[in-house]
């Protein structure tokens, strides 16, 4: 790999990682509105509020960058980073299409993987070096439900490896067939659950409880420190969706996937991101105790029926 | 989710019995609201469709006003100023005697001292004052509230007819009078 198809990928990467964000959020703003009755954003850039987004962007650069004097000021500062590159590496190596990829390892399952349990990190060092009662009470929330999500979450993608056979997700791809959606459902399930609960989305939203928690870990951050912690949540979501696409619903597999391969894996994994965007309008928080029930009694049980049952689906098959 | 207030319902406590249609009926309900038209009122772009009897501004027809004070008396926060002067009109017939007539110099409300009660526009008696649904006065410098008759009076244009009376209401007070057969002279065998 030369150095220039080195630096083209990566600006690659980094388009797609500062693109779909921005169009999964401004998919929340429009689609919560009307699920609410309501228009939404209707003026920034002319049409329909397109470029609402962007401005938030400038607002939040024209903003005063603080840190509170009390704070670990270099775990602070760096907090936001930590959270937002992760998910930088494993959008890395998701691929769209075969062959379409920002750098295509051999166990990219492991990467993603790996890459998106550090950027709970970085809440977890944002709410630790604020000083702040109310955001360390939101780390150690974050870091409950990050141990207690993160084992179904692992267990649900190995049985997908396990099915196809291979650690690689283009591997995944190749070897998907309509039957998993029958056969993996209960397993996309506690992926779906376990991802929502991963990026702190509602109803799993306990550790940025605006209610209790004013803004949990981020409760001091301003301006573009702020900004990357939400960009952050954002990239996780596309990222949680272009996986769930890549595992369950088979990636690129569809008409004419030759060439339009990558639409239909973009397209998977927008209809995923509008399904958690539609379950943090309808769904209510859970309390911190159901939270845990819900990993520990029924997630975790799930998850080793759905890997018994690829097991067993594997040898009978094999 | 069911309510205390909806015991009919299946499982009137929040079991996990009653969790999972629960959670479906709230993605039923959001979804079906998304295919709804939106509620939201694009207010500088479109003008909002007020009720008849909205309170906006209070409206001066200058020519009913006799400078009689009573608005400026019964306002509760005394935010209404009246000037006139006398104005002595000729007699028009020869050895006639010359009338004299109330001019009005100054009429201004300060509005940012109104509360919008209306009672200046229940007690004046000649019918100069009007609620007009007129809302987008505002400024900038809270002195520049105070309103002259000029303004008052161009947001004379602005007021609706009156509504019409409810179904089944009394009759006006000027129709009761009018209809009402004159008094008999005491004492006048019928």
């Amino acid at each position: 790999m030369s150095v220039l198809e080195v630096v083209l990928r990566s600006v690659a990467v980094l388009a797609a990682f500062l693109v779909f964000p921005l169009l999964v959020g401004q998919a929340e703003h429009k689609l919560m509105a009307h699920m609410q009755g309501r228009l939404g954003p209707m003026y920034a850039g002319g049409f329909h509020g397109w470029a609402q987004l962007v401005a938030d962007g400038v607002k939040f650069a024209q903003k005063e960058d603080i840190t509170p004097r009390a704070a670990d000021r270099w775990i602070f500062r760096i907090a936001p980073f930590v959270a937002l590159v992760p998910y930088l590496v494993a959008m890395g190596a998701l691929p769209l299409q075969a062959g379409v990829v920002g750098i295509d390892v051999p166990a990219s399952a492991v990467l993603v993987l790996a890459a998106t349990s550090v950027g709970a990190l970085g809440t977890l060092m944002a709410g630790w070096a604020s000083a702040n009662k109310y955001a360390l009470l939101g780390a150690l929330r974050s870091a409950a439900q990050l141990v207690s999500y993160e084992l179904p979450l692992v267990l649900a993608v190995a049985s997908a490896c396990l099915a196809a056979g291979t650690l690689s997700l283009s591997g995944v791809v190749e070897a998907w067939s309509p039957w998993w959606l029958l056969w993996q459902a209960p397993g996309a399930l506690v992926f779906l659950v376990a991802a929502l609960a991963e990026l702190q989305r509602p109803p799993f939203d306990m550790p940025i409880a605006d209610a209790e928690l004013v803004m949990g870990p981020w409760t001091e951050y301003t301006g573009l420190r702020f900004a990357f912690f939400l960009l952050a949540e954002y990239a996780g979501i596309v990222v949680f969706s272009l996986l769930f696409a890549v595992l369950y619903l088979g990636g690129w597999r569809g008409p004419f996937d030759d060439s339009l391969g990558w639409l239909w894996t973009l397209l998977k994994g927008f209809l995923v991101a509008v399904l958690v965007i539609w379950f943090r309008v309808a769904w209510p928080r859970m309390r911190e105790d159901q939270l845990q029930r819900l990993a520990w009694l029924r997630l975790l049980p799930l998850a080793l029926i759905q890997l018994a049952l690829t097991g067993i689906g594997v040898v009978m098959t094999s | 989710m069911s309510t205390p207030q909806n015991p009919s319902q299946s499982g009137s406590k929040p079991t996990s019995k009653s969790l999972l249609p629960g959670i479906l009926k709230g993605l039923a309900t959001t979804a079906k609201t998304a295919t709804r038209k939106t509620h939201t009122h694009e207010y500088p772009d479109v003008a909002p469709d007020l009720p008849p009897r909205s309170r906006g501004v209070i409206a001066l027809m200058e020519e009913n006003c006799t400078s009689c004070m009573l608005c400026a008396r019964e306002c509760p926060d005394w935010c209404i100023y009246i000037d006139s002067h006398k104005e002595t009109i000729p007699a028009t017939t020869e050895g006639g005697r010359d009338r004299q007539r109330n001019v009005l110099d100054n009429f201004s409300i300060d509005f940012s001292l109104c509360m919008y009660c209306g009672i200046c526009i229940e007690v004046c008696p000649f019918d100069a004052l009007f609620w007009s649904p007129q809302f987008e006065y505002a400024e900038t410098d809270i002195r520049d509230l105070l309103h002259d008759k000029e303004r008052l009076g161009g947001w004379m244009e602005s007021v609706p007819p009156p509504p019409a009376l409810d179904e089944r209401s009394a009759e006006p007070a000027e129709i009761a009078a009018a209809n009402k057969p004159a008094r008999m002279p005491r004492g006048r065998p019928k």
